[in-house]
């Protein structure tokens, strides 16, 4: 086939604007890394730079002698682990039941499922819920709890589990297996890429939840540490805000924003660095869950 | 959802929910008494629409030019690239955007470093739209590609072999086949983000603005509105009875948004 003109300027186009959309994505990561490892002494000289002017390690020593940064990450370990584990049994059992042929009303059920996505009842009845209702007030639980399930993970998990064939947990009941044989032994072996992507998904939420954390959480050991970044940031915003205002220079005054960067470090750094080993998981399983969808 | 029931009573802690004053829709007046409530209604809508229609743009441009790339390896690390920014927390790019946008960030050293005068962009209001759409697709555009590609990964390849025959140039090709076939995820998609336009993305506003007040006339939507008027004077059944409107307001968005896909072309609507 011969190619045109316009057929590589398309080709040149797409991988131009694409590298550098990516680049672009990159950037100000790098950015923050490499101030984090900057003294605050050249950063307040030079700017924020690519590559640091200054090799220090000062801000890591302040974030880890400060003492917040260690109970925040057992914090959002503990809420990431255990929260995947239970949402991953309620989504994963609910969605069999609701993708199981032989279920009365699951068209209905999965309706108010998806009905959920639309329309709640926004937010001082389900803070009302949570503290007053639940008890879950300044509790981990209600870091947990509240998000157990997503509607929308929910339904990515039934269309993969729609995409067995019935014929499987069919002779397998034929064999005397019962609903939960049939699910675990089954069903969830198969759908391997499904559960790692919706797993992942319920993951990076607890791992980045700080929006509950601010309604419900009042004890400083309890903070998650996306929290506590904002928390940290807050601070100095507060005060860099009302310097602006008086035009005063408050250096030295304000938390050291090479602390900031580094604290934006730590808290990205795992996702990063398992980033390429899942990668190739979610996006198989978004892709066969979606199609469908 | 029975704690609806709250934004018609005048709510006392003490006595709960059911034992409260039935007051009707006093709570509601009480939002639209000031004149707050369309400034926020404003931003939020504004807001969001900027959102939905540059991330949408963004989206299938990207996941179109990535099915456009014939090398593998280049497709896959790009990809991995473009979806990684999804990862992160609001938190942790508002502290991305400090590193870029404050007084010393790289933004203020280019302008700079080319005779201009640095902007403040933390005390200028009239430029975060702006900010926020941008760091909105760098946030989502790549990773609501994923769902574009996938549709176009299933679209039937001898459509494309077939135009080939006919000497039809790959800008033919994604002109006038892959866009008309992507259409209807398109819309699909756009519908049901346009039932969340009247939910201001709290999130994202409350970690990049906070408390910064100098920023509020452009970048305070209904629920940042609500969360001060929540701190500062604790009525819950005004605040409920403002959910509530948002809600009914964007199911009806819904409903509405469907109604004119089903007319338009009614293969892409949702029910």
């Amino acid at each position: 086939m011969k190619r045109t003109k316009s057929d590589y300027a398309v080709s040149f186009v797409s991988y131009a604007f694409i590298i550098l959309f990516a680049i672009a994505c990159l950037i100000p990561l790098l950015l923050v890394l490499s101030s984090s490892f900057t003294s605050q002494a050249s950063l307040n000289i030079n700017g924020y730079r690519l590559i640091p002017s200054e090799l220090s390690l000062d801000a890591y020593s302040l974030l880890f002698k400060s003492g917040t940064v260690g109970p925040a990450y057992g914090v959002t370990i503990f809420i990431t682990v255990v929260g995947t584990v239970l949402s991953m049994l309620v989504t994963c059992a609910c969605a069999y039941a609701i993708s199981c042929k032989s279920m009365y009303y699951r068209g209905t059920v999965a309706f108010f499922i998806y009905f959920t996505m639309l329309f709640n009842g926004g937010l001082v009845p389900t803070y009302l819920w949570v503290t007053k209702y639940l008890g879950l007030s300044d509790s981990l639980w209600s870091l947990i709890l509240p998000s157990l399930v997503n509607a929308w993970n929910l339904l990515l998990m039934r269309n993969f589990f729609n995409g067995i064939p019935d014929a499987l947990s069919e002779s397998a009941r034929i064999d005397g297996a019962n609903d939960m044989v049939i699910l675990f032994k089954i069903i969830l072996p198969i759908s391997l890429p499904g559960i790692a992507t919706v797993g992942l998904f319920y993951a990076l939420a607890y791992w980045n939840e700080w929006y509950k954390a601010l309604l419900y959480i009042h004890t400083e050991w309890k903070y998650p540490l996306q929290y506590l970044i904002m928390q940290i940031q807050k601070n100095i915003q507060y005060v860099q805000q009302n310097a602006a205002n008086a035009g005063v220079v408050t250096e030295g005054l304000v938390p050291a924003e090479t602390t900031q960067m580094a604290t934006a470090v730590v808290t990205i750094g795992p996702i990063i660095l398992l980033y390429p080993f899942l990668q190739k998981y979610f996006v198989q399983g978004l892709t066969v869950g979606s199609v469908k969808g | 959802m029975f704690g609806l029931y709250i934004a018609f009573v005048d709510y006392r802690p003490m006595k709960g929910i059911w034992a409260s004053d039935f007051v009707g829709i006093e709570n509601f007046k009480a939002f639209f008494a000031t004149n707050n409530w369309i400034t926020v209604t404003g931003n939020t809508l504004f807001l969001n629409a900027l959102f939905i229609f540059f991330t949408t743009l963004t989206s299938v441009i990207i996941a179109i030019l990535l099915s456009e790339m014939k090398s593998k390896w280049v497709k896959k690390v790009t990809q991995s690239i473009v979806i990684l920014p999804h990862f992160m927390s609001w938190t942790v790019v508002s502290m991305l955007s400090l590193a870029i946008l404050s007084s010393n960030g790289i933004v203020n050293q280019i302008i700079t470093a080319m005779g201009g005068q640095g902007i403040e962009f933390y005390n200028t209001a009239s430029v975060w739209p702006l900010i926020l759409v941008i760091l909105r697709i760098w946030q989502g555009a790549g990773f609501g590609s994923i769902v574009y590609l996938a549709t176009i990964t299933g679209f039937d390849s001898s459509i494309y072999e077939a135009a080939a025959v006919d000497g039809a140039s790959r800008w033919q090709c994604i002109y006038k086949i892959t866009l008309p076939l992507l259409k209807n995820t398109i819309i699909m998609l756009t519908i049901m983000s346009v039932g969340k336009i009247f939910n201001g993305d709290f999130g994202m506003i409350y970690a990049m603005v906070g408390s910064n007040s100098i920023l509020y006339p452009t970048t305070d939507v209904i629920d940042t509105y609500l969360f001060r008027q929540l701190l500062e004077n604790p009525s819950m059944g005004q605040t409920a009875a403002v959910g509530l409107v948002q809600s009914v307001l964007g199911f009806c968005f819904v409903v509405l948004c469907n109604k004119v896909a089903n007319k338009w072309s009614p293969e892409s609507a949702l029910f």
